[in-house]
């Protein structure tokens, strides 16, 4: 609180790094070395298996680390753990009430990563969160707090390619993959040099839209996965809009895997518990193993 | 003041933190600004519709009741006779424009006390869009004549349940309906925020107010400027149209928040809606709700511009309390005849406090940025009043 009668100023004038800062400059190149997620992606990959990457809101019940073993038990090649935000704008009206509920809980960013660090889950975890969260704690911070809770990886979705920078030269250090996003907008050119960046997969969002189920399989999913496929050799996951077994199996046809939120937290949000998490996620392994 | 350049810095602040489905339409409305602002056809409309339909200029009022009452030379940029009672109408005309260059034939808004959403829904109706406004629950209800106004203008008000259902909630829901529709809609965005080049862009549709204000002055003081030019801050698109046209000359610069929604008094820097700004925020980034009299400044955060504005000195922000915004409207009325909006009522509170206690030189002159007119807010104070 400043004094009554005194004006207030913020941090000062021409702050470091400013100049280059939104910049594809201003973006350091991907590390060479293949990090722990997508060492593991690959290896599932190479051995003809697609991939099932769940998400659940971290913070979501108090059996949320138990929904996390059951899912890992069930199948799920890496798991998406979200640390809920109070204004997350790229999420659907499942995934909002989830992060509220998460928040009311007492959720916070430094109890779900202890709480990871202590679940010992073999399967990778990627963190997803909003870019506010990383950068109210700072990039190094955070960047070590999710090293040392064995985070493999961060997914952000309002930290486009141009302003990843400061954050990715913090995560490439702490060892922290970080996963960007493409979507049916993105020019081929912007897709090269999404997918020269990004580490552990590509995540190609599935439709024009926020999260949340659709009834029926997005055109653009397919296209997507395809025209991610034909810019890299890293795996591609399809998200956003992916509802059920049916719809995760065609896009698998050209994708090599699938991200699935909002159908598993919807489950969660009526009480679904980790047998159902399980459940349901053994349905996704199963419809994709079948092929 | 700064063009903000290609990756919309100024300073530390500002930038395009979008998700990646609307980087491309950032960049193409970047694109399509800049050719539209060079474009002698497309300035010739934009100021043609602002005389003939807005009814630009709008007057610079000088206020000898007030004046003498305070101390203090007071002269108020009429902004509330501006088209739709506020100078909401300035932005909006310049972006329907924009929209209908770009082909895109559906506008969306937020808004918070309605002026925006209002003047949106108005430029959708003069050139035939379709027109769609998100607003916060609690806003439709404390400002319930102006979504019936919205209404009748055609565009569809949907309310916004999720959050604190003020501005920010109607803000996310304005961003997620964009990335579904992005290829065909418009978001026309009310205030100096959001990601580049949203926050230059606005701004410079809104600098005729400082720019006529300017050479008001200059007509009146006898080629001189004012000493000190206020405008109340929110988002704050009237004190970056007001300041633009005195940046560059001695005038002091001040911008009155409201005290529940102080960004620059309470917030710290973060990254939200698209931009790194000054933001009312938790320790671990939760942004928090603001709290004021005023559905116009009820914003947790505040334009990139103004924190960089701020930061270097060259503008002071201060805030007030509901109370003595109230005050200050009760007095502009009693003595100049003149209801004045909650949100410019508290750039008047600031410069009431300032000429009593040494904040403002005896006998200086005040430029106000008077940016609405209060019908929208009499039956609220009615209320406050008993």
């Amino acid at each position: 609180m400043s004094a009554p009668g005194a004006p207030v100023r913020p941090g000062g004038p021409g702050a470091a790094g400013a100049a280059a800062a939104g910049t594809l400059a201003s973006v350091p190149r991907r590390p060479d070395a293949q990090g722990r997620l997508e060492a593991r992606l690959r290896e599932r990959r190479e051995a003809g298996r697609k991939l099932v990457v769940p998400y659940l809101t971290g913070g979501l019940g108090d059996d949320w680390l138990e929904v996390l073993r059951a899912v890992a038990a069930a199948g799920a090649d890496a798991i998406e753990v979200g640390i809920p935000f109070s204004d997350p704008m790229m999420d659907g009206p499942t995934i909002q009430e989830a992060s509220r509920r998460a928040l009311e809980a007492g959720a916070t960013p430094l109890g779900i990563l202890g709480a990871l660090a202590a679940a010992e889950v073999e399967v990778p975890v990627a963190v997803m969160t909003y870019y506010n969260i990383v950068a109210r704690a700072g990039e190094r911070r955070m960047a070590g707090a999710l090293a040392s809770a064995g985070v493999a990886a961060s997914i952000l979705p309002d930290l486009p390619l141009e302003e990843c920078g400061p954050w990715v030269a913090a995560a490439d250090e702490a060892g922290v993959e970080n996963v960007l996003l493409a979507a049916p907008t993105t020019s081929e050119e912007r897709l090269a040099a999404i997918c020269a960046r990004s580490r552990g997969f590509v995540y190609a969002v599935g439709l024009l839209g926020v999260t949340g189920e659709r009834r029926h399989l997005a055109s653009s999913a397919r296209e997507m996965a395809a025209r991610c496929k034909a810019a890299t050799d890293l795996p591609v996951l399809v998200g956003v809009g992916i509802s059920d077994a049916d719809q995760a199996r065609t896009v698998c046809a050209d994708a090599d895997g699938v991200v699935v939120g909002s159908a598993l937290v919807r489950r969660l949000l009526a009480g679904a518990g980790p047998e159902g998490a399980a459940a349901f996620v053994g349905e996704l392994r199963a419809a994709l193993d079948a092929g | 003041m700064l063009d903000p350049g290609p990756t919309g810095r100024f300073g530390e602040f500002g930038g395009r933190f979008v998700p990646e489905a609307l980087v491309p339409a950032c960049l193409e409305l970047e694109a399509a600004f800049a050719s539209a602002w060079a474009d002698e056809a497309f300035q010739a409309r934009r100021s043609g519709l602002l005389a003939s339909y807005a009814g630009r200029p709008t007057p610079v009022t000088e206020c000898r009741r007030l004046s003498d009452r305070l101390g203090v030379r007071v002269l108020l940029k009429r902004e509330d006779l501006a088209h739709t009672g506020s100078h909401k109408i300035n932005n909006v005309i310049g972006q329907a424009l924009l929209a209908e260059r770009m082909g895109k034939r559906r506008l969306i808004a937020e808004t918070g006390a309605g002026q925006h959403g209002v003047a949106t829904a108005t430029a959708a109706a003069l050139l035939g869009l379709d027109c769609t406004v998100f607003m916060g629950e609690v806003d439709v209800e404390r400002q319930a004549l102006n979504v019936f106004r919205m209404r009748l203008l055609g565009a569809e008000v949907r309310p916004v349940g999720s959050g604190s259902r003020t501005l920010k909630d109607a803000v996310n829901e304005a961003l997620r309906d964009w990335v579904a529709t992005v290829g065909t809609t418009h978001y026309c965005l009310g205030s100096v925020m959001g990601p580049h080049p949203y926050p230059y862009m606005v701004r410079q549709f809104q600098r005729v107010i400082g720019d006529e204000a300017r050479a008001q002055c200059r007509a009146l003081l006898g080629g001189s400027d004012p000493d000190v030019v206020v405008a109340c801050v929110g988002g704050g698109s009237n004190a970056a149209g007001t300041f633009a046209g005195f940046v560059d000359t001695s005038a002091r610069l001040v911008g009155v928040e409201a005290a529940g929604g102080a960004a620059l008094g309470n917030g710290v820097p973060g990254v939200v809606h698209g931009m790194r700004s000054m933001f009312l925020q938790d320790e671990e980034g939760q942004i928090l709700e603001a709290q004021s009299i005023s559905a116009g400044l009820d914003y947790p955060g505040i334009g990139p511009e103004h924190a960089f504005l701020a930061a270097s000195g060259r503008a002071s922000y201060f805030s007030v309390g509901d109370a003595e915004v109230l005050d200050a409207f009760k007095l502009l009325a009693a003595t100049e005849g003149i209801l004045s909006a909650l949100e410019p009522a508290h750039a008047l509170a600031w410069v009431a406090r300032a000429a009593q206690d040494g904040g403002i030189e005896a006998g200086s002159t005040v430029l106000v940025t008077l940016s609405g007119r209060g019908d929208k807010d009499v039956a609220q104070v009615m209320d406050l009043l008993g």
